[in-house]
Parts: structure tokens; C-alpha cells; sequence
């Protein structure tokens, strides 16, 4: 099993916590920080979500360069006073004080709790209150986008039982809630519903509602932030139930969203990629390689063409990382599913570059080509949870992996199906026509094998829809004719009648 | 292939909340008792609900000590039943690997894989030799028959008889009687083969009669062709 899967997270212990306050002193609120949050605070009280936005992606990336490069933020209660004590401002400057922790030191446990009882504090004031903020998108998704990030780094931390110490296991039989994951689920739903955003989408399709137009800013003099967290909820619940498996339920939670369009999602480079690379994901998940080739091809054509916009933004990083991850994810589908005419040019070049040899390789399906399966597939899929609470029993052990090996299992078993398809690809490529036992003859197999594959050729290459419909995929196609196997075309290049 | 059907208007009545639990409230653990209840009902009633198996076998994942592996069993005949959709393996991933180890998951994971290599004879030999799982979900063979025929549907134009004897499981007389009854309602024709036996014509569709699709395809480059020769000797 590839070795590079291995989540990256320095672990948090007393020491970390200890070193992160050596010269951090919570309460000291430098210049700049007071300004940032003192116009911050104006700003939002003011609507004026342009310079929100500013601040929020510039000033505060820049403090954090220059000022927090390895200690957290000054603390919300020394701000406080400087922004009227508001209840929601606090709350959001706390979530961004924790997603500092979490990008820049590690977190400890107890900030991992404390993080959640804020997310959940926010998000009650959001969904019961009436909420009369516009807030950036890009501010908007980075909430969703951290909070599943989060629980998926608390999943992962928590399944590393070996080596907790005492205080650790206490602190999470304590606190046994946080980060549970039916609150995630809930709360993202919570949004959707709340939000009505489902609806909003229909009746914008019949020109009842204005969304997509204003990118979901309210023009009105309402606020958006409720109803643009319940749209990216719905990337956030794809996400979730890619982590957790579950394909079919995270694209059915993904389908308000009219993905062969523009609209909200890609208002944010981050959330077009993460809805994207997770809808791809997921349809190879589910063997509709074709819907998947096609979506990755737009995406990597999109960043291909802006990436050099980003190059600045705190995001660039990531968006490195997902493009290569979906060069991966493509390499996979054309090789399981040779349609390389859904690819452009440009795309198809850099996958040359970056995987022409190992496609070669994998669509040998000899055990080489497992091995690079393995490997494309450990490197580019989702980072999988296990979702219900640890045993607390000796021994305690680490599980982390548990979920990723079990969706890399499966999905190599996969692979070992169509390992007989290549080679008939290759056949049914030269002849217009051929008998049953010639052909049987040159794959050195008997008679009823070789219907064998041929069935599986078929099933395989026909894909059921989200319809139930079937569609092929197939690139090379035949009939069978009693004993004699028809393609599906002829070609002038002279193809021989077997 | 096990999809849903007419249900008696009481019966109707559960169903109906039990899919709008799913719709509404999904991650919800106090409906796994309602969803496990749903999974008999979809087995004695022939019916099928794969989003509600899915929210089932999602909480069992949430709380492992409540999993049921009956029910997840039943779940996993139904959605074999549910071929050629790719349910069987939507479920597995939700399904611990542990779990997957029993003799009773590994029986099923090893039938599926017969039904997705189209290895219908060994798929029949196997099934026979696990009567207590299969039996326990009734249409289970009628399911399996009906994608046979798909499959053979979407390969073959014309299928000699002892191919498809094998891959329905049915033979003799009752061959006869099914034989018959397709060409009468299903458009099936049935030729004489040149002394080898019967043929059957299955009806034309798409897949099986590349003329009758909408685009054309691709032509081979030139070297696809030169790449093979040396091959062929």
C-alpha cells in the first residue's frame, strides 16, 4: 500500500501547547491589530462588503506574515472592547483565530473543542437570529470549507489512539459531543433548509428569484450570509459524505447545483475546485468514468488558464495541490475508460507530460499496473474517516487508516475486473469482424471464456446514469452474431475480417 | 431488476414516511429502528429503496454497536438485485472491512463478482450452494435472470440456446415455456440454428445494433494497426 497517504499533522502535545505561549502573551493587542478589527467591525457594521473583503484576504494575511508567523492572535477577549463587545463580531474573529492555529501551530485538544463550541455558537446565532450582515463569498466559503475541514482533522486526530496521553482520553470522554458526526451533518443541513436555498434555486430557473445574478449578494438591503452558507452547505455535505464513503448521497446533496453552469460555486476559486474535484471523485466512485473525464477536463482547463490571478492568494497552494491531484484522478479514469477525445489538448498535453508513461503502464494490468493504480489513487483520493467514537479499551490502537484502506481495497478490486478488457480493446480495435474461436484462439482462452469477457466488456462499458438509464462509454464497440462478433463500424484504414 | 412496484394502500402509507425521514431527517439516529424495519419490508414486498438502505447503512457507520448484520446482509441481496446498477459496491464502502470478512459477506462480495465477470454458470453453481441466503429475499432469482438478459441484450443479436439456458439458470421445458412467452410479449424471435440447435434474436436496441445509435464512431489511426500486425504473425 502506498506510503504516501500518511495525514500530515504534527502531533499536540503538552510540549506543543507550551511552546506555542513561549512569548505569546494573549493579551497584548498590537496597533495594527486594534486597527484591523476597530475598521473591520465599521465595515461590516456599514455593508460595505468590498473593503470587508480586502481586509479579510489582504490585511489580515498580512498581519499574520509579518506579526503571528508562529503564535496565535491575540485573544477575542482583549479585543472585544474595541469592537462594542459585539456578540457576532467575536464570534467571527474567533473562528478565524482558530483556522490560524489550525493553518499556522497545530492545535491542541482542548483549542479542538473550544474551536467546535464556537463554530456551534455562530452557527445557532446565524440560523436563529436574524443576521444583518453581507459577507464576502470568499469569507462564507472559508467557514464551510474549514468547519468540515475541522471535523475531518478531529476524525483523524482521534482515531490515533497509541499514543494519547491521560489527560487527552479524559478531555474526550468529557467532551464526547464536539465534533460528533451528526452535529457536522445537522448543522450543514440546518443551513440548507433554513436558507431555502433549494427552493431560491428552482424559482431562479423560472425567473422568480434573483441568486446566481448577484453572485447571492442581497441588493434589498437584507443579508446574504444565510443564504450563502446554505448554498455552499451543499459542497460542504458532498464533501462530507465523500469522506465517509457515501458517493450516491454526497452528488444527490450536490444536484441543486447546476454544475454545467456558472453560478455561485465559482465565485470562489476554492469552492469550484473542491466541488469538482469531489463531483469527479465520486462519479469514479460510482464507474461513470465519462462524467467524470468531462468535468475534470474543465476544471484543470480553467486552472491552466488562471492560476498565474492566484498567485498571490493565501488559497495558491491548495489550488496546486487539487490541480495535480485531479491530473491524477483523470490519469485513472482515461485508463479505465479510454475516451481521450473528451479531452482538450492542453489538458491531454500536461497529462502526457505528468502520466503518459504510467497510463501506458496501467492499462497493462499486470501487477505493475495495480501498483501505480494504488498508488494514483492513494495519492489523489480524499482524506477518508472513520466517523463514530473511539474504543476507549486496552489496546488502544491506531484506525486511522481503517477508512482509507477499505475504499482503496475496493476500489483495486474494481481494477482486477476490467484487468481482462484491455487486452479484447486491443483486438476489437483491428478486426471489422471475427469469429468467436479465431479470436478465443489468439487470446490463448477457450469458448466460454471468451463470452465471459465479452459480457464483461459490455456491462462494464455501460454505465447506469443517476437516471437509471444505460449509457455507453464504450470508445470500441461490438455485436455478436451467433458466432461471429461484429464492430461497430468500419473503418477505410483496411481492417482485416478475421 | 427489483425496482419499486405497487404497494396495498396501508403498507404504502409507511413507506411513504419512511422515504420522507430519508428526504428531511437523515442523520437522525432515533430512524434506525424505522430504516431497519423498511429493509424487511422492501424484502417481503419486493420492493427497493437504495437512498434509504444507504441512510441505514450510514448510521451503522456512525454507531457500529447498533449494526445489524441481518439486515445488512438483506440490504446487500437487494442491491445485487438492483444489477446493473452499481449498488452492491455503493454499499460496501460503507460496510467495515471487518464486517466484510464474515463468511456470510464473502459468499455475497464472491457472487457479485461472478455477476460482474458475466460468469453466470458459476454464479448459478455458487447461488445453489447458498439457498439460505438467497432464498431468504424472494424475486431474488427472477432479479438476477432479468440482468442476464440484459447483459446478453446488450452483447448479442443472435444468442444460441444452451448460452442463455446457462445464463437464466433455466432449462428443458421450462426453457420452452419461457422461450415462448418473450417471443409472444417480449419481441424475442426464435430461429432454428443450422443443426446445432435453437437461436434466439433478441430485440434491437442501441447496443446491440450500433446502427440504430444516434453518433458515429471513431475510425482507428493508422498506428493502432501497424502495432498489432507483428502480433499476428
Amino acid at each position: 500500500m502506498a506510503t504516501n497517504y500518511d495525514y500530515e499533522e504534527a502531533p499536540a502535545t503538552y510540549d506543543e501547547a507550551h511552546r506555542q505561549d513561549l512569548g505569546y502573551d494573549p493579551n497584548f493587542v498590537p496597533d495594527s491589530v486594534k486597527s484591523l478589527v476597530v475598521h473591520l467591525y465599521r465595515h461590516i457594521r456599514e455593508k460595505n462588503v468590498y473593503e470587508i473583503h480586502q481586509m479579510y484576504e489582504i490585511s489580515f494575511q498580512t498581519l499574520s506574515d509579518r506579526l503571528f508567523k508562529d503564535t496565535p492572535w491575540p485573544s477575542v477577549d482583549a479585543v472585544a472592547h474595541f469592537v462594542d463587545n459585539d456578540q457576532v463580531f467575536c464570534l467571527l474573529y474567533r473562528e478565524m483565530w482558530f483556522r490560524h492555529i489550525y493553518a499556522r501551530l497545530s492545535p491542541t485538544l482542548k483549542q479542538r473543542i473550544d474551536s467546535w463550541d464556537n463554530y456551534c455558537s455562530l452557527f445557532q446565532v446565524v440560523l436563529h437570529s436574524v443576521v444583518n450582515m453581507q459577507l464576502p463569498n470568499q469569507w462564507l466559503w472559508d467557514m464551510v470549507d474549514e468547519f468540515v475541514y475541522q471535523f475531518q482533522s478531529f476524525c483523524q486526530y482521534r482515531a490515533k489512539m497509541k499514543n494519547k496521553t491521560e489527560q487527552e482520553i479524559a478531555l474526550l470522554r468529557q467532551y464526547d459531543q464536539a465534533w460528533n458526526v451528526y452535529g457536522v451533518l445537522n448543522y450543514l443541513q440546518a443551513f440548507v433548509e433554513k436558507s431555502n436555498i433549494i427552493q431560491i434555486l428552482e424559482q431562479e430557473k423560472e425567473g422568480l428569484e434573483q441568486f446566481t445574478a448577484t453572485d447571492g449578494y442581497d441588493y434589498s438591503g437584507g443579508s446574504n450570509v444565510l443564504k450563502v452558507l446554505g448554498y455552499f452547505s451543499m459542497v460542504g455535505l458532498l464533501r462530507v459524505h465523500c469522506l465517509l464513503g457515501d458517493y450516491q448521497t454526497g452528488l444527490k446533496c450536490l444536484l441543486p447545483i447546476d454544475i454545467s453552469q456558472q453560478g455561485v460555486y465559482t465565485s470562489v476559486i476554492g469552492s469550484h475546485i473542491t466541488t469538482i474535484y469531489h463531483y469527479g471523485f465520486a462519479n469514479l466512485m460510482l464507474r461513470r468514468y465519462v462524467d467524470a473525464i468531462r468535468e475534470f477536463n474543465k476544471m484543470l482547463l480553467y486552472i491552466y488558464k488562471t492560476k498565474q490571478y492566484h498567485q498571490k492568494s493565501p488559497q495558491y497552494e491548495q489550488i496546486l495541490k487539487k490541480n495535480e491531484q485531479m491530473y491524477a484522478l483523470l490519469a485513472i479514469c482515461l485508463s479505465l475508460c479510454p475516451q481521450v477525445k473528451l479531452v482538450e489538448e492542453t489538458v491531454n498535453s500536461q497529462l502526457r507530460e505528468k502520466y503518459g508513461e504510467k497510463m501506458a503502464r496501467m492499462q497493462r494490468y499486470d501487477d505493475e499496473a495495480f501498483a501505480i493504480y494504488d498508488e494514483l489513487f492513494s495519492y489523489a483520493c480524499p482524506k477518508f474517516i472513520t466517523p463514530s467514537a473511539p474504543s476507549f479499551e486496552e489496546p488502544l490502537v491506531n484506525y486511522n487508516q481503517d477508512a482509507y484502506r477499505l475504499q482503496l481495497k475496493l476500489f483495486l478490486y474494481e481494477v482486477k475486473q476490467q484487468q481482462l478488457l484491455s487486452g479484447v480493446r486491443t483486438f476489437l480495435k483491428v478486426y471489422s469482424t471475427i469469429s468467436l474461436g479465431k479470436l478465443a484462439n489468439y487470446m490463448e482462452v477457450d469458448d466460454p471464456t471468451l463470452r465471459t469477457i465479452l459480457l464483461t466488456y459490455k456491462h462494464k462499458t455501460h454505465a447506469v446514469d443517476s437516471e437509471g438509464k444505460v449509457i455507453s462509454n464504450a470508445d470500441v464497440d461490438f455485436y455478436i452474431d451467433d458466432l461471429q462478433i461484429q464492430m461497430a463500424y468500419t473503418s477505410n484504414f483496411g481492417l482485416t475480417s478475421g | 431488476m427489483g425496482r419499486e412496484r405497487e404497494t396495498p394502500k396501508e403498507q404504502q402509507q409507511v413507506s411513504y414516511t419512511v422515504e420522507q425521514l430519508v428526504a428531511v431527517n437523515p442523520y437522525n439516529p432515533d430512524i434506525l429502528p424505522d430504516l431497519e424495519n423498511y429493509v424487511n419490508e422492501q424484502v417481503s414486498l419486493q420492493t427497493y429503496s437504495l437512498d434509504a438502505n444507504l441512510c441505514l447503512l450510514r448510521l451503522y457507520q456512525f454507531e457500529p454497536e447498533r449494526m445489524s448484520t441481518q439486515i445488512v446482509a438483506r440490504i446487500l441481496v437487494k442491491a445485487l438485485m438492483a444489477m446493473p446498477a452499481p449498488d452492491f459496491s455503493l454499499c460496501l464502502f460503507l460496510i467495515p472491512e471487518r464486517v466484510q470478512m464474515e463468511e456470510q459477506f464473502k459468499t455475497l462480495i464472491v457472487l457479485s463478482h461472478y455477476l460482474e465477470t458475466g460468469r453466470f454458470r458459476q454464479f448459478w453453481d455458487e447461488a445453489a450452494k447458498s439457498r439460505h441466503i438467497v432464498e431468504a429475499v424472494p424475486g431474488f432469482e427472477q432479479a438476477i435472470q432479468a440482468y442476464a438478459i440484459h447483459v446478453l441484450s446488450l452483447t448479442y443479436q443472435k444468442i444460441p440456446r444452451p448460452v442463455l439456458a446457462e445464463a437464466i439458470n433455466i432449462e428443458g421445458l421450462s426453457l420452452d415455456k419461457f422461450l415462448e412467452h418473450q417471443a409472444a410479449n417480449g419481441g424475442w424471435i426464435l430461429e432454428k440454428g443450422h443443426g446445432r440447435g435453437q437461436l434466439i434474436v433478441l430485440p434491437q436496441n442501441e447496443f446491440n445494433h450500433p446502427e440504430l445509435k444516434k453518433s458515429a464512431a471513431d475510425s482507428v489511426p493508422l498506428e493502432h494497426i501497424t502495432r498489432i500486425f507483428p502480433i499476428l504473425g
